[in-house]
């Protein structure tokens, strides 16, 4: 592929791509460790009403008002999630599958319903991502990077991630050791001064963020791969919290990158005639590092006794 | 900050309970329990299972909700005086294949010092290996907690609350399943703290030793049965006041 091809098609979805696997991985390794991950496919799946309820209260889909709405979406499943537990007497588990599959699906009927879909948010889109429509039409090759004037005509959703994933990977180190420790003993954390219950809501407020940005690339039911698959495959790899942070981000990156790579390009250099899903690729990837990391990856504290 | 001109007497008092009352749901799990523990004394809290032991020491700490009553630390609500106090958590109540090493784990004993961005600085650390070796675990700094022993993963809480260098260390279960060497260390470190003139309050199980490792006991079944030096409070009757209706239940009428 020449760069005339590689910078306006293939890039932005790569960088985009990209963006979105760093946000969702680094909260994903706290959620892996409070055995939340659940509470990330809710994000994702919740995002989607929010945006879609935002859009038709303004009118308008910028990327300020999308991110108003899901945040919105997300608090509001919270609550309902601990108004079933109270009320029902349900385990979270169920809870929270109530609640996310019961918003999503009024999302998509509220799509399918209102002239939502007429604009740029369509279900297909919102189930399996839009990667591939992300390009960069007045990109001519590498020099673009350096255009004003070409880069004033980027995919809109580049700066908006780019915005979000600077945020969560900021929040996630700054955040750090109050989260390691409340993650480990949320008990011992209480009373040594941090705000657990604070430190929870951000968490989850750090996820719907990474859910959105997840959500414009891969799609609301792919979003959870994203969240879980690089934690879980780099906790196989390391007992050290900062190396296995650092190996999901790598991870994260890794399945991004040769997942939209391969989509478009592995399909024509076998010689096929179609080319697939860019998210698919990047989940299934996903799938496999872990896979072949529980297959073939170190066997974590050998000498350990069991519990 | 200037020293007190007129330095106020040290507060007879570690931790006074009020009144204190818990419920779970409907059911109340402790119910107006007062108590007081002398500064410098060593308690054990002793009761049947399902008794509040742990309930209560968690609402006086402020991790659960109370219904009513007040916990107050060095005179103080305990909420304010929470720099002063460590607290060691039931060992099976986190999940030890965390990944961590075990300085990793004293370390967090020392967020009050380092907060958010803080570094450790080489003070803190001698602190942490320093509390690690009270409890002969300075050679396992950098093993990993998954790979330790039950009675390892007790020191290591230990050592964490030894690195608070608290005034008040509330135990719940220091001993439960842990082996008799590491019992030992733990007693050992107890009673040192307790010379120092810091205060102890644990929950105990095993009936035993309550004579030879406390001063203190507060008798437990949901409301407080009994409370005092353990010489005159430890007695036959009284413990089964507290125990009575289990070990009844125990027994085919």
């Amino acid at each position: 592929m020449t760069a005339a091809e590689f910078v306006p098609l293939t890039l932005p979805p790569l960088v985009i791509a990209t963006l979105a696997a760093l946000a969702c991985a680094a909260p994903g390794n706290f959620l892996l460790l409070r055995r939340q991950s659940m509470l990330g496919d809710a994000m994702s799946h919740v995002v989607l009403p929010g945006i879609v309820a935002a859009f038709l209260l303004t009118g308008s889909a910028s990327p300020a008002i999308m991110l108003a709405g899901a945040l919105t979406a997300a608090a509001v499943s919270a609550l309902m999630i601990e108004a079933i537990r109270r009320a029902t007497g349900a385990d979270p588990g169920a809870a929270m599958g109530v609640t996310f599959t019961a918003m999503f699906a009024a999302g998509v009927l509220l799509l399918e319903t209102s002239g939502a879909s007429a604009v740029h948010l369509d279900v297909e889109h919102a189930l399996y991502g839009n990667l591939e429509s992300l390009i960069w039409l007045d990109a001519t090759g590498w020099p673009s990077l350096l255009d004003p004037a070409a880069l004033a005509t980027l995919p809109p959703e580049l700066p908006f991630l780019a915005a979000i994933a600077a945020t969560v990977l900021a929040a996630t180190a700054l955040l750090w050791r109050p989260l390691a420790i409340a993650t480990f003993d949320e008990g011992f954390a209480a009373t040594i001064g941090i705000p657990t219950r604070l430190l929870s809501a951000a968490l989850t407020a750090l996820t719907a963020l990474a859910a959105v940005a997840a959500f414009s690339a891969v799609g609301a039911i792919l979003t959870i791969a994203m969240l879980t698959c690089p934690p879980a495959t780099a906790r196989l790899l390391t007992d050290s919290l900062p190396k296995q942070t650092a190996l999901s981000l790598a991870l994260a990156a890794a399945a991004a990158i040769l997942g939209t790579l391969a989509a478009g390009d592995l399909p024509p250099a076998l010689g096929l005639s179609f080319t697939v899903s860019a998210a698919g690729c990047i989940a299934t990837l996903s799938g496999l590092f872990l896979a072949l990391t529980a297959a073939f990856g170190p066997r974590r504290h050998p000498s350990g006794p069991t519990r | 900050m200037t020293a007190d001109p007129t330095p106020l007497p040290r507060p007879g008092t570690a931790l006074a309970l009020t009144g204190l009352t818990v419920s779970y749901g409907a059911a109340l799990a402790v119910e107006d329990v007062t108590a007081r523990f002398p500064a410098g004394s060593m308690t054990a809290i002793i009761g049947p299972n399902g008794a509040g032991k742990s309930t209560l020491l968690k609402a006086a700490l402020g991790l659960i909700p109370k219904v009513q009553g007040e916990a107050r630390a060095f005179g103080q609500p305990v909420a304010q005086a929470m720099a002063r106090i460590a607290y060691v958590p039931q060992r099976a109540a986190v999940d030890w294949d965390f990944p961590a090493r075990v300085i990793d784990v004293v370390q967090m004993g020392l967020y009050r010092q380092t907060g958010l961005l803080g570094r450790l600085t080489p003070a803190l650390r001698d602190r942490a290996m320093d509390s690690l070796a009270r409890l002969g675990m300075a050679d396992l700094a950098t093993r990993q907690i998954g790979a330790l022993s039950g009675g390892q993963q007790q020191r290591a809480f230990l050592a964490r609350a030894l690195a608070q260098q608290a005034d008040l260390v509330i135990l719940d279960e220091p001993f439960a399943g842990v082996d008799a060497a590491t019992e030992a260390a733990i007693i050992a470190v107890l009673h040192g703290l307790r010379s120092e003139g810091r205060t102890i309050v644990a929950v105990h199980h095993d009936l035993s030793t309550v004579t030879a490792y406390f001063d203190r006991v507060l008798l437990l079944n949901r409301r407080s049965v009994a409370e005092g030096p353990t010489g005159t409070t430890f007695r036959r009757d009284s413990v089964a006041r507290a125990y009575g209706n289990q070990l009844l239940a125990a027994i085919p009428a």
